[in-house]
């Protein structure tokens, strides 16, 4: 079985250690703030100026001053702190962010990546993500593996505006788990019950398939 | 002691005219200057150009230059949730110009700090790229982005005092603090006006030398855009 929103975020998750500081997109990212171990220490920075970003807050708490990149309403934890966008980017284009997790419309075997603009559609902009993509060295991006006319995602090279070049390492669909190097996609996991065969069928860009491909473990 | 106290916003706006570019503070509608955009709306100073992170919504923040057509050009790096910039954007009434957020933010904090021009590897490749100066340095390469020219900014802190110096709020503080100083005026609003010498000077974030003028905004309203809340 493919996996949802849900189960992407939770095996995305699995990557997240203890002491890391970490940006998440919008949409599946936001997600994986639920399935983070809680023995573990993390720090979430949203990169409109807030580090130790707590969750929603109840009802009757929402404060107009403290939001997250997309402009809902947060709490902040002990420990939280707030800066100005141009020390936000800092941190992210200092490498001082030890883990982005973003979404995208298609990524390249070479790495890089499409997922703010559609050509001829309305253009909302790319937001952070061309400085996030420009300089986090660990980047996992969250996606679908084909679109929903079922077209492969994960390209020999990206036809949709670029956000990045060379920038993506590794890639958690519905289908499976994926490195990038040496300009090809590399095989690493499969969501349980899906197949190669269907992963290969899935993937437009060249797949390594080295050895048996084990199964995700939540 | 300096003081960059004014009436009120009449008064901080004087000298806006029709053409300038403006930068204003805020990320969505938090923190954003809401007594300015009132003032620049009653005023109808027309053809503005915007640095802003967003374009407000529909009836508030920026949204509401954009009803009246008194802006020609927006400068951000996320513009969504607004029907009528999207109408007008399509048109071909407004031009903008969509640029990483990081690299607003620098841009506001060159022009602020004397530095004309800046490298980073933020869009290097992409579109944003197209005929900029490009240069490598430890292996890997950048885009030659330069400082914006603006001729007002306005700010909204939390706090300030008769000086000029500047407290802000929670995620309110964003690109505010990178805007003082970095255009010709810089306009502060603020919730709270007290005498100099009550704030701490070990609290201030933006000293008063970036700012000319200073006033309490008459009312907030401080709309939230996205009120998400979790289940007790």
């Amino acid at each position: 079985m493919a996996l949802d929103k849900n189960q992407i975020a939770q095996r995305i998750a699995k990557e997240v250690k203890d002491g890391y500081y970490v940006n998440l997109g919008i949409g599946i990212p936001t997600l994986v703030a639920n399935f983070v171990r809680d023995d573990i220490e993390v720090e979430f920075q949203s990169e409109n100026g807030i580090l130790g970003m707590g969750p929603f807050p109840v009802e009757g708490q929402e404060d107009a001053d403290l939001i997250n990149a997309g402009k809902q309403t947060i709490t902040a934890l002990p420990g939280a702190s707030f800066f100005d966008s141009a020390l936000s980017f800092s941190m992210i284009r200092g490498q001082h962010v030890d883990l982005t997790i973003l979404g995208a419309m298609e990524v390249a075997q070479n790495g890089d990546i499409a997922n703010w603009k559609i050509p001829g559609k309305m253009v909302k902009g790319m937001g952070g993500a061309m400085d996030l993509v420009a300089s986090a060295e660990n980047i996992i991006v969250a996606m679908m593996h084909t679109n929903k006319a079922g077209a492969s995602k994960l390209l020999k090279r990206c036809s949709l505006p670029l956000t990045g070049v060379n920038c993506v390492t590794k890639i958690v669909t519905n289908l499976a788990v994926l490195d990038i190097k040496d300009n090809a996609f590399h095989l690493k996991e499969r969501a349980p019950g899906v197949t190669v065969e269907m992963i290969k069928e899935a993937t437009e860009g060249d797949l390594i398939v080295a050895g048996d491909i084990p199964e995700m473990v939540f | 002691m300096i003081t960059k106290t004014v009436s009120g916003v009449e008064e901080a706006c004087q000298g806006v005219k029709d053409d300038m570019t403006l930068m204003l503070g805020g990320f969505g509608l938090c923190g954003i200057p809401e007594n300015a955009i009132s003032q620049l709306v009653a005023l109808n100073i027309k053809g503005l150009t915007c640095i802003s992170n967003n374009a407000g919504v529909d009836d508030f923040g920026l949204g509401l230059l954009l009803q009246k057509h008194q802006i020609k050009k927006m400068i951000s790096s996320y513009v969504g949730e607004n029907a009528e910039f999207e109408r007008q954007m399509l048109s071909g009434e407004l031009e903008v110009e969509l640029i990483p957020q990081g690299t607003l933010a620098q841009r506001c904090r060159a022009a602020q700090s004397g530095i004309p021009a800046f490298y980073t590897p933020a869009g290097y490749g992409t579109e944003v790229a197209e005929g900029k100066e490009s240069r490598e340095f430890h292996g890997k390469m950048h885009i030659m982005e330069r400082a914006f020219e603006a001729d007002f900014a306005f700010v909204k802190a939390w706090k300030g005092d008769t000086a000029g110096n500047l407290i802000f709020k929670g995620t309110a503080r964003n690109f505010n603090p990178n805007m003082c100083g970095a255009a010709a005026i810089t306009v502060a609003e603020v919730e709270e006006l007290v005498p100099a010498g009550e704030l701490d000077p070990n609290e201030v974030h933006i000293p008063g030398i970036l700012v000319q003028r200073i006033f309490k905004g008459e009312r907030y309203e401080k709309r939230i855009e996205q009120r998400t809340v979790r289940s007790k």
